[in-house]
């Protein structure tokens, strides 16, 4: 599910213009596998930012109510 | 005829020490405003005089103990910058209020900047903590244990206009733009329903429909009756009921429609009776369906969806827009939020690049698949935290952004030339213009006023009362015409 959501158009406005053709099926493929890529790459990324120790972090944030 | 727009945010941040046993929330806040350097603003004091919180818009006033500080405490609670904007200590929490603009792009600008007024004061307060202490800071409104800050908009609208008809036609408006007005949440709080993920961090606390409070039993449609400006011929809307939204793209559209809206129920131009039959549930049954297609109860027995009910207020906004001249800007945003809307219908997660809780929830799921966590999980928790995280290097809407991974409204340039300058074409201009010339002799500030102490004169008090007064065409020449104070106040008077 999630693979469909972040990276899928990385464009606007090109949206429909690879379809049909067998050439584009394999056009499709090879942009399956970049879009993979990418997603392994930004969770890569995420890897490295997030704060260790995610259960005492969230544990240890409260705020006071506001406005 | 409708008024110009005038609007502004005011945005209240999440902030927390770590590594730190005996962090206090006010101090921390005291100690980050003040990290901030600007020469001027270490005296100047913010105008308690001329506010009125307590004013309720439906014309009566409410009992209660208005806050004013003493000298000391005001000056170290209040800084007011060289851009026009207002950064302080509000309960605690640090507050920044953007000054006032007059277009949708001109606010997107300001709002960042103040992320970068933040974030500048954050780095600097963090080098006062003892070693081994950092002050983190989050641009949400939720900790996730039933504790809420706000984001409010300010919008400026024509006194002759009802507070009732404002509140009928902006109560189904408000409810209902959240399906791209949402900063997006992990699980639910306050009592609400349990919910994986919902669209907004702040449904769950709306109380009510509406009332004056804003920090307990919290109303959809806040009645602050406080114009700071001529009480005569303007109110001010005060909208609680937002997020603090990163995305420029999101804000963008969020006051863009919003303004337009507005606009048109002082023309008369909303036709439609849009009514929720209870808005309340209703807000929080939209916030929690990413699907949007969750059906909510009208006044008239009939069943809509958030987006079909958006869909009617952005069809009566064309109709609007065609019978008249209408600015670049606004087409625009016209033509955004029925892109939005289009997308909302067919899948909402072909907004990952626009709409803030898609652009979350497409991240979180993305990171969730392959680590195989799941919603509860407290890395997923945390992520979502962090999404609002002011540091460059650590914030993950930041990180995005720097991929070039989501829409852009705006440039660093603009958001970077705003840190410290005005803008022009409303008074926010002569309040900067002053505090930049003229910071020794600047003795108090208010939204709709300025003060002058020079020598052992009594205080002068410039009224402010027409936002779009004090523009750069309004005051440039004497302002060039007075070089020090002194000249300005006699020339004020001339």
């Amino acid at each position: 599910m999630a693979d469909t959501t972040q990276k899928q158009k990385p464009k606007r406005g090109g949206d429909g213009e690879e379809t049909g053709t067998g050439e584009g099926g394999q056009k499709l493929a090879k942009k399956g596998a970049e879009l993979k890529e990418e997603m392994d790459a930004l969770v890569d990324e995420i890897d490295e930012v997030l704060e260790e120790n995610a259960e005492e972090f969230v544990k240890n944030y409260v705020q006071r109510g506001g406005e | 005829m409708s008024i110009p727009k005038v609007m502004g945010t005011e945005i209240e941040y999440g902030i927390t020490v770590r590594n730190d046993r005996d962090f206090d929330p006010i101090a921390s806040c005291v100690l980050l405003v003040n990290a901030y350097r600007e020469e001027h603003a270490s005296r100047i004091l913010w105008d308690y005089d001329q506010e009125n919180p307590l004013a309720d818009a439906r014309g009566f006033q409410v009992d209660g103990e208005k806050y004013t500080p003493n000298q000391q405490e005001n000056i170290a609670r209040n800084k007011t910058l060289v851009n026009g904007a207002r950064f302080y200590v509000d309960h605690a929490h640090p507050e920044y209020s953007c000054p006032e603009v007059t277009n949708v792009r001109d606010l997107v600008v300001h709002e960042k900047a103040g992320e970068r007024v933040v974030e500048l004061s954050r780095q600097e307060a963090t080098t006062l903590l003892p070693p081994g202490a950092q002050l983190l800071i989050y641009k949400n409104n939720s900790d996730r244990k039933g504790n809420s800050y706000g984001s409010h908009e300010n919008y400026l609208v024509d006194r002759r206009t009802s507070f009732k008809q404002i509140a009928e036609h902006m109560m189904s408006f408000l409810v209902t733009r959240q399906v791209y007005c949402g900063a997006g949440k992990v699980g639910s709080e306050n009592r609400a329903q349990p919910c994986d993920y919902q669209l907004t961090q702040r449904a769950d606390f709306f109380e009510t429909e509406v009332a004056l409070d804003t920090m307990v039993k919290r109303p959809i449609i806040n009645t602050r009756d406080e114009p700071h400006a001529d009480r005569e011929k303007y109110r001010r809307l005060h909208v609680i009921v937002g997020d603090s939204n990163m995305s420029e793209y999101t804000i963008y559209l969020r006051n863009g429609a919003t303004a337009l809206v507005l606009s048109m129920i002082e023309d008369g131009a909303i036709k439609k009776d849009l009514s929720l039959r209870d808005p309340v549930r209703a807000i929080k049954e939209i916030s929690h369906d990413p699907t949007c297609r969750r059906e909510v109860a009208m006044e008239n027995g009939k069943k809509l969806t958030a987006v079909q009910i958006q869909r009617e207020f952005l069809e009566m906004a064309l109709q609007y827009a065609s019978s008249r001249q209408v600015d670049d800007m606004t087409k625009d945003v016209l033509a955004k939020w029925q892109y939005v809307l289009d997308r909302l219908e067919r899948d909402p997660m072909e907004l990952s690049r626009e709409i803030d809780w898609v652009v979350k929830k497409a991240l979180i799921e993305s990171f969730m698949e392959r680590k195989g966590l799941d919603w509860e999980s407290p890395q997923v928790q945390m992520l979502d935290l962090q999404y609002h995280d002011t540091r460059a290097d650590k914030g993950l809407y930041a990180m995005l952004e720097r991929q070039g991974r989501v829409e852009r409204i705006v440039t660093d340039a603009e958001i970077a030339a705003a840190v410290t300058e005005p803008p022009h074409d409303t008074r926010a201009y002569f309040r900067g213009e002053c505090l930049k010339r003229y910071p020794a002799h600047v003795f108090g500030v208010n939204w709709d006023s300025i003060s002058f102490g020079i020598g052992d004169e009594p205080i002068k008090r410039v009224l402010m009362g027409e936002p779009l007064k004090g523009s750069k065409a309004h005051v440039e020449e004497l302002l060039a015409a007075s070089p020090t104070a002194a000249d300005l106040v006699r020339n004020l008077r001339a």
